[in-house]
């Protein structure tokens, strides 16, 4: 299905509404086409496009909700969407956490649609990872990797006269080189919503370059090293905290943010003062929907200023039960750097361990938010400010609240994505004290 | 539109969303009724051969089909309330197919003709256009086309069947009997998939199958609102290739190891074990933090099941060896090299692993896989040694065999198929011994029951992994419970320090409802049996911090 504008998504879902008897009720309306090549062993192994179109309704008797979806759109089944919706509403218990639906919001406009993206073809698809391929074989080495893109519209609106409509592009690529001796690994990964920005040319460089550096590794004892992660690696660690920020689970006294006897540590300082997290919608480097799925505006959040929690996230429930602002989970996070590159905060390093990227991360208890994970795909000893070998990967057990309180400094910002969870990021690298290597990983 | 509102849109809120992790929650909310009407077979085929012959009319060399409805049914609560309760469906049409010989695929949502010719259409230039990349073309493993056949996984109670009322009051009850042992909160769900498949290939098969698979769980917290500390407790019920029938639970069942907890083999009584549990978070919470050092591990399969599924079920599989999942899941230590020489030591003698697509109230079992393979069973690891590992048509040859092992699946329509792991178990000990047989054999040992954090690395190497009961054992005998503990080992060490398996009558499965992988990721579903091991000299780190 082509994207609707605003219009016409309006127009439609106007019609959508006007079927409804239910108290209340409200549309969602959401259309992704999405394209994908893999590739391994320096070939292409699959590779796709899918198109799904979806017509959510949502219908609620008192605080009975019932909800039903179709992907057909004429006149009859957008009537049966609607009776169906009403028929499950009928048929649900009651859910005593039920919040009526938003009345009218207002929402900035942000810049999350490149009609570049949109229009990829399966030519420019082939045509990146050509390059990349190419790349990786001038280095004498094997890659896999991912290019993916995805491109629609979402829009809602309900009974009370909410509207909301945005549409969006992204791209995703990553890339895994390995030496033919299999002994070196490297590693690149990049996210935007411009498929023009996208250079995996020069993201296969670097991760060929790791995979040449990185092959022959030493092993070096497990312990406290003092470490520099470059922002794939703090991506990952990170967003453990940005996904744990709900304030239900802290009131409850189930979270890293709960207080011994009650409450949370809202307004607590938690980490070191040069940490600022925040979210921005209108980020220009990440730009994210300004409207959640339940219709809340995405406003510029602090989380986390000068190492102090500022914000928790709320359901619209718990936010009307404990009086305080229902603050939505962001698409995105962003963290405030410094000046210095990666080869600086390197320079500046007397002894330390450079990790390119974390794999495989868990909770270990929710308590602490202790993590473990490994290093993978270029782990380097560093000593008298300068790399000086490739060394075997680790395990760590490691909190990101103790790392952050064990801060020595902040790199310059960049765009990343979290291998983890897909998510898009801007972070800086950083260098932090007492990093917990706990045992040594034979893997390339 | 993003995942997390997308999940929300369809009405499993974030607590369902949050402890199915890598679930697809995408699908159409439908009503009961709905799912349990069928849909003409007659329809799949015709709308198959469309399908078929557009493709071969583009160019293609040969081309599957996939006709696929989702169905899944969540029913999540907490404390003494209904959070959701969801039906979707999922239903249209994959088309893969090899042109220039390259794979390419397309998938539609919208079931007519004009649409299915298009796919067809879109899959084969998209194969024709990565043909200029590929390094040599794709070669399939000989199939015979099966016809017109079907399969259906053998269940007892479907569960979408049984009246939703009888599902709410049982876990209102189960969440009851946990709070009144103690628990703080609890959140209960039951979890049901129905996959309608159908499949057909230029090959001349039309295959008609309808899994189904069932998971009842919950998760508990208790606090100490004095210290602010927490702890969980998670059930210690299995996700089943099962119906409804799983929580039938029979007297038989049960297994017992004194001074620990009752264990299920097979039916699981969901009440009693949230009694238990209830309890049992409370007693976490008092119990002893382990001294690290070195334990020997008495395993439960409702623990084991997982560190089978990350040291042996991933390692074996034969895309990662040969680095088609280096990007992502990663490769494996288990390289060709170690398979030819025939004497590369994975285990101990006693460590015999077997694949399984077809063993019944597995989850992996289907008749047959997402490329019209017939399913099978083969090994994997024999008296210690590596021997096999899980393959698709067009990686046979690298093997030198005639014929894939069925091991392909997708997990939507929507999806390409790829290799996903069938069923590897641990084969039962065969000299006639009990779980309390080991235990009563270990002198200073930490008996463990149920999964907890897990975490390998991209060649599965090196692991650690927790649990959710603790028991401490000296000199043979159960001495009360610990906590903060994990393990840590090498696979190749940890298999090769396996010097105990109970008998067949301890032999239980376990399994994964949401095993991830692929780029864009795809679950799985896959179970791993066992009966209960020891492990000597493993690796125990303590996990408690400040913050």
């Amino acid at each position: 299905m082509p994207i609707l504008t605003k219009d016409q998504a309006q127009a439609l879902m106007k019609k959508v509404l006007s079927y409804s008897k239910a108290d209340e009720c409200e549309v969602n309306l959401n259309c992704t086409d999405g394209g994908n090549i893999r590739y391994a062993r320096n070939s292409v192994t699959t590779s796709g496009v899918t198109s799904q179109t979806q017509l959510v309704v949502a219908s609620a008797y008192g605080k009975k909700l019932g909800i039903a979806t179709i992907n057909e759109f004429d006149d009859a089944s957008l009537e049966k969407v609607v009776r169906r919706s009403e028929e499950l509403a009928q048929l649900a218990p009651e859910n005593p956490e039920y919040v009526p639906f938003l009345g009218p919001q207002t929402y900035d406009k942000t810049e999350t649609f490149v009609p570049a993206t949109a229009a990829v073809t399966p030519k420019l698809r082939a045509d990146l990872v050509a390059a990349s391929l190419q790349t990786a074989k001038e280095a004498k080495a094997i890659a896999a990797g991912f290019l993916e893109d995805n491109s629609g519209y979402a829009a809602m609106m309900n009974t009370k006269g909410l509207f909301a409509y945005n549409t969006f592009t992204n791209t995703n690529f990553s890339v895994t080189v390995r030496t033919e001796d299999g002994k070196g690994s490297g590693y690149a990964t990049r996210g935007y919503n411009d498929v023009t920005k996208m250079d995996t040319k020069t993201a296969t460089k670097i991760a060929s370059d790791k995979a040449v550096r990185s092959a022959t590794a030493k092993a070096i004892e497990p312990g406290k090293y003092t470490v520099i992660l470059e922002p794939a690696a703090v991506a990952v660690l990170l967003e453990n905290i940005f996904f744990n920020m709900d304030a239900r689970q802290a009131d409850e006294g189930r979270s890293f943010l709960s207080k011994a006897g009650g409450g949370n540590k809202l307004g607590e300082k938690m980490v070191d003062e040069r940490v600022n997290i925040y979210s921005d919608p209108h980020h220009p480097e990440l730009p994210t929907s300004s409207w959640t799925g339940d219709g809340r505006a995405q406003e510029k959040v602090s989380w986390i200023e000068k190492g102090v929690v500022k914000n928790l996230t709320y359901s619209r429930y718990w936010a009307e039960k404990q009086k305080m602002k229902a603050v939505p989970t962001p698409d995105g996070a962003i963290m405030e750097g410094g000046t210095k590159s990666l080869e600086e905060l390197i320079k500046g390093t007397k002894k330390g361990v450079l990790v390119t990227r974390l794999w495989y991360i868990r909770s270990v208890d929710p308590q602490t938010l202790l993590l473990t994970g490994l290093t993978r795909d270029g782990t380097f000893y560093i000593e008298d400010g300068a790399i000086r070998y490739p060394i075997k990967n680790f395990r760590f057990n490691e909190s990101p609240i103790i790392m952050l309180n064990n801060l020595e400094e902040l790199g310059k910002v960049e765009r990343t994505v979290s291998v983890e969870s897909n998510v898009n990021y801007l972070l800086p690298p950083l260098k932090v004290r007492d990093f917990t290597f706990s045992s040594l990983s034979d893997a390339v | 539109m993003k995942r997390r509102d997308f999940i929300y849109l369809s009405g499993v809120g974030a607590a369902g969303a949050a402890i199915l992790p890598g679930f697809s929650a995408s699908g159409r909310p439908i009503t009961v009724e709905e799912a349990l009407t069928p849909i003409d077979v007659a329809f799949h085929k015709k709308m198959a051969d469309v399908a078929l012959n557009a493709a071969r009319s583009k160019g293609a060399t040969y081309t599957d089909v996939r006709i696929g409805r989702y169905l899944n049914q969540f029913v999540v609560t907490r404390e003494d309330k209904v959070q959701n309760i969801v039906n979707t469906e999922s239903y249209g049409l994959g088309i893969r197919v090899i042109a220039n010989g390259s794979w390419g695929f397309a998938a539609v949502d919208r079931l007519d003709s004009d649409n299915i010719a298009k796919a067809a259409e879109v899959a084969v230039a998209i194969a024709k256009e990565n043909s200029k990349l590929l390094s040599e073309p794709v070669r399939l493993a000989p199939q015979k086309g099966h016809g017109e056949v079907s399969w259906k996984c053998p269940i007892e109670k479907n569960a979408f069947e049984v009246p939703m009322k009888e599902k709410v009051d049982l876990l209102l009850g189960v969440n009851d009997a946990a709070m009144k042992a103690g628990a703080d909160y609890i959140t209960s769900l039951l979890f049901a998939v129905n996959e309608q498949k159908y499949f057909a290939s230029s090959d001349g098969s039309y295959i008609d199958q309808d899994v189904h698979r069932f998971w009842p769980a919950f998760f508990i917290t208790k606090i100490d609102a004095a210290t602010g500390k927490f702890e969980t407790r998670n059930s210690l019920s299995a996700p089943v290739g099962m119906g409804y029938e799983y929580l039938n639970y029979r007297p038989q069942d049960k297994v017992q190891v004194q001074g620990t907890t009752s264990l299920y083999k097979g039916r699981y009584d969901m009440l009693e074990d949230a009694k238990a549990a209830g309890a049992q978070a409370g007693e976490k919470l008092k119990a002893k933090s382990v001294e690290p050092g070195k334990y020997d591990l008495v395993l439960d399969p409702s623990h084991l099941w997982l560190t089978i599924h990350e040291s042996v079920g991933h390692p074996t599989e034969l895309d990662r060896v040969l680095g088609y999942e280096a990007n992502f899941a990663g490769t494996s230590f288990l390289t060709l090299d170690k398979w030819e020489s025939k004497k590369f030591n994975f285990g101990s003698k006693i460590v015999n692993f077997q694949a399984d697509k077809t063993q019944v109230g597995s989850l992996g079992a289907v008749g047959y896989d997402d490329e019209g393979v017939k399913c099978g069973q083969w090994d994997l690891i024999r008296d210690g040694i590596l021997v096999g590992y899980q393959v698709i048509r067009d990686q046979a040859h690298i093997l030198g065999l005639n014929a894939s092992q069925g091991c392909c699946y997708a997990d939507n329509w929507s999806s390409v198929q790829f290799q996903r792991m069938p069923n590897v178990s641990l084969q039962p000990g065969k000299d006639g011994k009990s779980a309390e047989d080991i235990i009563k054999n270990t002198e200073k040992g930490i008996f463990i029951v149920g999964d907890g954090s897990f975490s390998i690395d991209q060649q599965r190497y090196n692991f650690q992994f927790g649990g959710q009961l603790f028991y401490e054992i000296k000199n043979g005998k159960i001495v009360g419970m610990l906590k903060d503990v994990a393990y840590q080992a090498n696979s190749q060490e940890f298999w090769n320090s396996c010097v105990e398996i109970a008998d067949q009558r301890d032999y239980r499965l376990g399994g994964a409802f949401g095993d991830g992988k692929g780029q864009p990721p795809q679950s799985n579903s896959v179970s791993h049996g066992s009966s209960t091991a020891r492990f000597n000299g493993v690796n125990v780190i303590n996990t408690a911090r400040q913050i």
